[in-house]
């Protein structure tokens, strides 16, 4: 049953994917690769690993696409015309791929049989992070904190 | 015998599960989400069939005038009439729209509806989609609602769709922050993300009478506070319907639907308050526990269910009380008053705990809420400092 799951969940997210790429009404591509992230959260629960696909769900789904969108939205009027294929895209695209592979290839660490790995708990995720990564959180907890306040002062109203 | 008719839905799904016992592992556990599936929908649906009469009658009531009474006894089989009505209406899309995704944003946000509503635990053993982290999964599947109302608007192709959609998902983001943060307390204290474990912590009684239900500490009360006036913006409702203000934008995003897509974004409303509601119902009141211990013996849905209730029937009375607010007014108040407070449930919260859970951590958790409470409300007074009035348009 996973096996089959595993299928459909990836031609799915393969045709989401390339939907995103693809299309020529910038808005419709957003769209598209909303479902191809669903795509890729449901791998993370075919995984066990619920939390990370629920991270993901709410991350991507609930706040960067919706950036997105507005994004497009906001800058581009010109949204439904069609550009024909853009080639240094399709480089980047390509040399981005080629340098992961070459690193999945090279890596030992990898073995053809899957070890038997227990699913975290969302509960051990969270004893983690407040024990021995707690420093890492709370520098991400800065950053986030700075980034925050930088906006404000970018939108504030300027005083004459 | 009382503990029989708690299980009874459980109990009848397992005897519709033991039909196909000799089946393969995967049919077993298709039917068996299927068969949650449909007991979840059976039920909410009639709810909303049955409290949008209610509603209107409860309304009428309270504006002195007579709500629905023509179709059926007392007016019943109004939402029947409603659903025919809204079936043969002519489906219009607007020519300039953009057609797929015009039909899908409706579709979309009543998926995401009835999803939220699958992890709440709604009687002993009786939660659809039991999942490590619960909540979680509640407030990443309902982030997906501004991305629908974003469709809505976009697809439309009308300025007062867009608006709209804009104004919600403003709101819906202000809110959303102190809507999950006032949850934090209720899952710090417990120490797990999943519901049935939050209903399960709140289940004895201090001295045998009072219930352990996290509104009865002073940092529950102030969050369920805040979680209920969040859950009341998030679900766009009056008073806080700015997005679809008829006097100002016709119905906002939903300007351009017609007949039954209409009543599907409807629908969607109404199960996100039935979800929001819930789980107000599952962190604050203590889920399906009776509030007493001689009250034990009625099943624990219709506890689950008589809670919910009350909780809709203030959203009906909020509705028919107060006007709408204005949107600069519902941010000012989202992020200057219920962020700072909300963050100060989580810091009463743990007041409460290190202070040893009883008496004195009570007592200190509602110094520190009474504390902040003030400052703020005397900082945020505008009385005194009522300056001129200045319009600024967009250049």
């Amino acid at each position: 049953m996973n096996g089959a799951a595993f299928i459909v969940i990836s031609v799915f997210t393969l045709a989401a994917a390339l939907a995103a790429a693809a299309l020529p009404n910038l808005m419709h591509a957003a769209f598209c690769l909303v479902l191809a992230l669903l795509g890729l959260a449901s791998f993370f629960f075919l995984l066990g690993a619920e939390f990370v696909g629920l991270a993901l769900v709410f991350i991507y789904i609930g706040a960067v696409a919706v950036l997105i969108v507005f994004t497009i939205l906001l800058t581009r009027r010109d949204s439904k015309e069609h550009h024909g294929l853009n080639w240094s895209g399709v480089l980047i695209a390509f040399a981005v791929f080629s340098g992961l592979m070459w690193a999945v290839l090279k890596t030992h660490l990898l073995s053809i049989v899957p070890p038997h790995v227990r699913a975290l708990t969302v509960k051990q995720i969270g004893q983690a992070l407040m024990t021995s990564y707690v420093w890492p959180l709370q520098c991400v907890g800065l950053l986030l904190t700075a980034a925050l306040i930088g906006a404000l002062v970018l939108v504030m109203e300027e005083r004459r | 015998m009382s503990s029989a008719l708690d299980q009874i839905f459980v109990h009848a799904k397992g005897w519709l599960l033991s039909w196909i016992a000799g089946a393969p592992n995967w049919v077993i556990l298709i039917t068996s989400s299927l068969i949650n599936i449909f007991g979840l929908l059976a039920v909410f649906l009639t709810l909303f069939a049955l409290i949008s009469v209610l509603e209107r009658k409860i309304l009428g009531r309270m504006q002195n005038r007579y709500g629905p009474n023509r179709v059926g006894p007392f007016g019943l089989f109004q939402p029947v009439a409603d659903g025919i009505k809204m079936l043969i209406k002519e489906d219009i899309v607007p020519a300039r729209a953009d057609k797929v995704v015009h039909f899908l944003a409706p579709v979309v946000l009543a998926a995401v509806a009835i999803l939220t509503l699958g992890v709440i635990p709604y009687g002993r053993n009786m939660t659809a989609f039991r999942i490590d982290g619960g909540i979680l999964f509640f407030f990443a599947v309902g982030s997906a609602t501004e991305l629908a109302v974003f469709m809505a608007g976009w697809a439309s192709n009308n300025k007062f769709s867009m608006l709209g959609a804009m104004r919600a998902i403003a709101q819906m983001f202000s809110y959303e922050l102190p809507l999950i943060i006032a949850v934090l307390p209720v899952v710090m204290v417990v120490g797990s993300l999943m519901p049935d474990t939050i209903v399960a912590a709140q289940g004895e009684y201090t001295f045998g009478i009072v219930p352990r239900w996290f509104v009865f500490t002073p940092w529950g009360a102030a969050a369920f506070m805040l979680f209920f006036v969040s859950g009341l913006v998030e679900s766009n409702r009056t008073p806080f319907d700015v997005p679809e203000g008829e006097s100002e934008i016709v119905a906002g995003h939903m300007t351009e639907y017609s007949g039954f897509k209409y009543a599907t974004f409807f629908l969607a409303e109404y199960l996100g308050m039935f979800a929001v509601s819930g789980l107000a119902v599952t962190l604050f009141l203590g889920g399906w526990h009776a509030p007493a211990r001689m009250l034990e013996f009625v099943p624990s849905s219709i506890w689950f269910f008589a809670k919910l209730s009350t909780l809709l029937f203030v959203y009906i009375w909020l509705r028919a009380t107060l006007p709408r607010t204005r949107v600069d007014q519902m941010m000012t108040v989202a992020w200057k008053f219920m962020l700072p407070m909300s963050f100060t449930c989580v810091i009463a919260a743990a007041v409460w705990h290190y202070a040893g859970r009883g008496l004195r951590g009570w007592l200190w958790s509602l110094f520190v809420i009474l504390i902040v409470y003030t400052a703020l409300s005397t900082l945020l007074d505008t009385r005194r400092k009522f300056a001129r009035r200045v319009y600024r348009f967009a250049e």
